[in-house]
């Protein structure tokens, strides 16, 4: 491995490459690829990151490594194997290098992807140039609108009836017509569009509703004598107000819609840009797309963990709060696992990277929270239905309103005919309940991962908010899931280390957590666990195996009684161990009980409370345990849940979900997302409970990154928030359009003779859209409680 | 009054005619792929035919600045993907049996269709 530094600051360029058929073709370069014209003299050397696809073995590393050696002008050439990407510094050209991976046995093809945050970036930039054109669009419309609204308002009527007024007016018309081009261009380029296409959207409304203005006024203004008089009024300021102020609300809406997405922005910012790497003995700074499985990282006080790993020296506490959401920093030692985007509190350490690029847990959460923002709810569908037809049938109802208008309306009908369909055109928003449900989401879910709690999809939140039951598994979900001995009660002549180590030894072939702890308890005695024979797993009863001649049983009561083995004389002092929280279990030798082991789990800090939290929101706790009866109940009693179901077996939690969902009950089952995976899956939603970010991000609907299950009332409070939230949009957008059409048709006029201004519609419709955004931004004030 | 409401009632039966009727023309794919273009409110082509039980890709061109085009959804896929502007985004349509599946932005004002024949 190459210890020269890599210039961070060169340009870089990412190719993909394919396996050739022919890849058993002996790396060598070209003529061509020798040759000092592969030199790209005029700039500096350049760091390339190039991607290889296919390489399915160790042996193409070094290939595609000496190919890139050979070819002229690369001083380095390093494969990062986990990855398929080879990173390249040299004076070269890529074409060069490409090429050389193609004689290698390999095709190429160039790749311009980015990173996520060159690409949030470039949206930034993208927008922020957005939305200064629109807010230059919106002054030239306002320019022009404003001082004719207020003419119009305060000196004089805007009706032609002199030849000097018709002159005046077509200049303005045509200042109009300027307006529409430089400010409204892009809604009559689009209405356009969408006609040739057969499909309609807010700018046909838009510009059929200002063209409609424009186009009347100008009748008006060419050939009054058409008209009589009364409809020789003229609606320029209406078009370029619209204009204006619609121009106005979209620039507010991408300020608006900027903050709907912080929350996976400060997801992105955790990733770090650079790792300092031990190399030859030496720390040197390189760009995180270089660090490789295996790399040993330094990493000082105040600094981020660059990539996922595991600490091989040092002592330190790690700031996890951004992934976790757990204030508190968790202490790491040797063995411990870091993550990508956490902070060294304190201590130096050095770690060894075990998942780097997409592959680090950081990575795959802002994966998953983007694919997840984009998701829809099932409450949105009814809004995509209507929007669907939105458009035609508003473009019907202003024909409707302009004929019922030219019908039935009073002198001058044409006139209230015009200012009706156009009206009706402008005040219709289809993008307020377009937006009502994404932007809830997009807020909703990112609020959720800030509180360390990933969110699958739309419809994984939805159902959150109306889970009535939650079933609980016991170990790892309230309990800590790390049980130890407690008892070790003798019942025959063999002594305490024999029983252990052979207990010990029967166990440490068990993957069950209780078995962890007996292994573990010998272990710290210095008793060591011995090699088995006949190793067998009885599912929910426990294990057999022989030791040296010796016929080993382990496990609970049933276990025993299915074997015959004599334990009536003990049954009660084992039932005295439930009764205190502890899980006794069974040992025999030779067919005759030699120990009564106890296990206990702590119940962790908070569950108590974080399960009265979840009562008080009305929701039924239901505990599973495939622990006995007895143990059940008094961990039951000590925190608080009436409902519990013992000495399950792992496939009857499954079961145990669907009978409840038999009884009407919207179901959500939390378990360490491992044993539980059958019962998450049938549940209505699945929430996968981790320690840390040691977690199976993608084994639920709804992952909690922290243990604490103050994170399910977190998850099922943002659930609620957030569809609430959608509520809110989704009723106002539906009531805005609904009571705002008609007023805009003239259905009030009748009553109090009033009809709405076009002008006043364009302003409601452009704030509409934004009133929406606004409100899902309120989403980002949610808390989760104080625990 | 009689030929205004005739006119008026044309406008109508033009419209349902226009956006709900009339079957636009599709554009097919060449070799499994094809290139959209998203410009000035619409997908070009936006009804594009895929063939039935083969897997294709379509290339994404995004050069609207507007922040509706930014997201497009496919929701009989569960395919939702962000559009960079003036980059090419690759989505890859699995293979399917013949149907329609609707493609569009996040507020319905983009719309387009696969006709998979």
């Amino acid at each position: 491995m190459s210890d020269e530094q890599t210039n961070k600051d060169n340009e870089v360029t990412k190719s993909c490459c394919h396996k050739r058929n022919d890849a058993s073709k002996e790396p060598q370069a070209d003529s061509n690829t020798r040759s000092s014209s592969n030199i790209d003299s005029a700039q500096e050397a350049t760091t390339y990151h190039l991607m290889i696809e296919g390489a399915s073995c160790a042996s193409c590393v070094s290939k595609i490594e000496k190919a890139l050696r050979a070819v002229y002008g690369v001083t380095k050439a390093e494969m990062n194997f986990a990855q398929r990407t080879v990173s390249v510094t040299g004076k070269v050209k890529d074409a060069a290098l490409v090429t050389a991976i193609e004689i290698a046995g390999y095709q190429a093809k160039v790749d311009t992807s980015d990173s996520e945050q060159e690409a949030l970036d470039e949206k930034d930039k993208a927008d922020w140039a957005y939305y200064k054109k629109l807010m230059r669009d919106m002054t030239i419309a306002l320019l022009l609108g404003v001082p004719l609204m207020i003419y119009g308002l305060v000196i004089g009527e805007m009706t032609v009836n002199t030849t000097s007024e018709r002159l005046v007016w077509f200049g303005i018309g045509l200042a109009t017509l300027a307006v529409m081009y430089f400010s409204g261009k892009h809604f009559y380029v689009g209405a356009y569009n969408s006609l040739k296409n057969h499909s309609a959207n807010m700018d046909t409304l838009i510009a059929l509703g200002t063209g409609t203005a424009w186009l009347y006024s100008m009748v008006v203004v060419a050939v009054p004598e058409l008209l009589p008089t009364m409809a020789r009024h003229v609606y320029f300021e209406a078009t370029a107000m619209i204009i204006g102020l619609i121009n106005l609300g979209l620039a507010l809406e991408i300020k608006a819609r900027g903050k709907t997405s912080e929350a996976i922005k400060r997801l992105i910012g955790l990733q770090a840009k650079t790792a300092r790497a031990i190399r030859g003995g030496n720390d040197v700074d390189i760009p995180i797309e270089d660090v490789m499985l295996q790399d040993l990282i330094r990493v000082r006080p105040g600094e981020k963990i660059s990539v996922d790993g595991e600490v091989v020296e040092g002592h330190t506490a790690i700031d996890e709060s951004m992934l976790t959401g757990e204030p508190m920093p968790v202490e790491k030692q040797e063995g411990d696992k870091v993550v990508a985007g956490t902070i060294n509190k304190s201590g130096s350490i050095v770690f060894q990277a075990t998942r780097v690029g997409k592959d680090t847990a950081l990575a795959q959460i802002i994966n998953m929270v983007k694919k997840a923002q984009n998701s829809k709810p099932p409450i949105g569908r009814l809004a995509d239905a209507i929007s669907a037809y939105f458009v035609p049938v508003i473009m019907i109802i202003a024909v409707l309103s302009a004929l019922a208008w030219l019908n039935f309306g009073p002198s001058p009908a044409l006139v209230f005919a015009i200012v009706s369909a156009t009206t009706v055109l402008i005040i219709a928003c289809p993008c307020a309940l377009g937006l009502a449900t994404p932007m809830s989401v997009m807020v909703g879910v990112g609020k959720a991962a800030e509180a360390g709690v990933l969110i699958r999809n739309g419809e994984a939140l939805q159902t959150a908010s109306k889970i009535t039951t939650m079933i609980l598994d016991k170990t790892g979900t309230i309990t800590e899931g790390e049980p130890k001995v407690t008892d070790v009660l003798l019942t025959n002549d063999y002594s305490r280390e024999e029983v252990l180590m052979l207990a010990a030894s029967i166990e440490a072939g068990s993957e069950h957590p209780l078995a962890m702890a007996i292994v573990d308890s010998a272990k710290a005695q210095g008793v060591d666990a011995k090699k088995v024979d006949g190793f067998r797993s009885i599912a929910g009863k426990g294990v057999q195996a022989s030791y040296e001649g010796k016929a080993l049983l382990f496990g609970n009561e049933k276990l025993m009684k299915d074997k015959d083995i004599a334990i009536e004389q003990y049954i009660e002092k084992a039932q005295e161990f439930a009764q205190e929280a502890k899980t006794p279990m069974y040992f025999a030798i030779n067919n005759t009980l030699a120990a009564i082991i106890s296990v206990a789990d702590p119940i962790k800090s908070d569950s108590i409370a974080a399960i009265a939290r979840l009562q008080k929101n009305g929701i039924r706790i239901v505990m599973l345990t495939g622990d006995n009866r007895l143990t059940a109940q008094a961990i039951a009693q000590k925190v608080g849940i009436k409902e519990f179901v013992a000495e399950v077996m792992p496939e009857d939690k499954a079961n145990k979900v669907a009978e409840l969902q038999e009884e009407g009950e919207i179901v959500g089952m939390t378990g360490d997302g491992i044993n539980d995976a059958p019962a998450l899956a049938h549940a209505n939603v699945g929430f996968a409970i981790g320690t840390g970010t040691d977690v199976a991000i993608e084994s639920a609907d709804i992952t909690l990154m922290r243990g604490s299950l103050h994170g399910l009332a977190d998850a099922i409070a943002v659930s609620k928030a957030t569809l609430a939230n959608i509520k809110q949009n989704l009723f106002g957008a539906f009531i805005y359009n609904v009571a705002g059409v008609p007023i805009a048709a003239g259905v009030l006029f009748p009553f109090f003779g009033v009809l709405l201004n076009p002008v006043i519609a364009g302003a409601a419709m452009a704030f509409s859209s934004l009133t929406v955004v606004t409100n899902a931004n309120r989403l980002r004030l949610f808390k989760a409680k104080n625990h | 009054m009689l030929w205004v409401n005739i006119a008026g009632m044309g406008v109508i039966a033009l419209i349902i005619w226009w956006f709900w009727l009339y079957k636009s023309s599709s554009v097919e794919m060449s070799d499994g792929a094809i290139e959209v273009l998203v410009k000035d409110g619409v997908y070009q082509p936006a009804i594009i035919k895929v063939p039935a039980n083969q897997a294709s890709t379509i290339t994404f061109f995004r050069t609207d600045s507007s922040p509706c085009s930014e997201s497009l959804h496919i929701p009989d896929l569960e395919i939702a993907a962000t559009l960079r502007l003036n980059k090419k985004v690759d989505i890859s349509i699995p293979a399917m049996q013949p149907g329609r599946h609707a493609f569009h932005c996040q507020m319905k004002m983009y719309t387009g269709e696969l006709i998979v024949e």
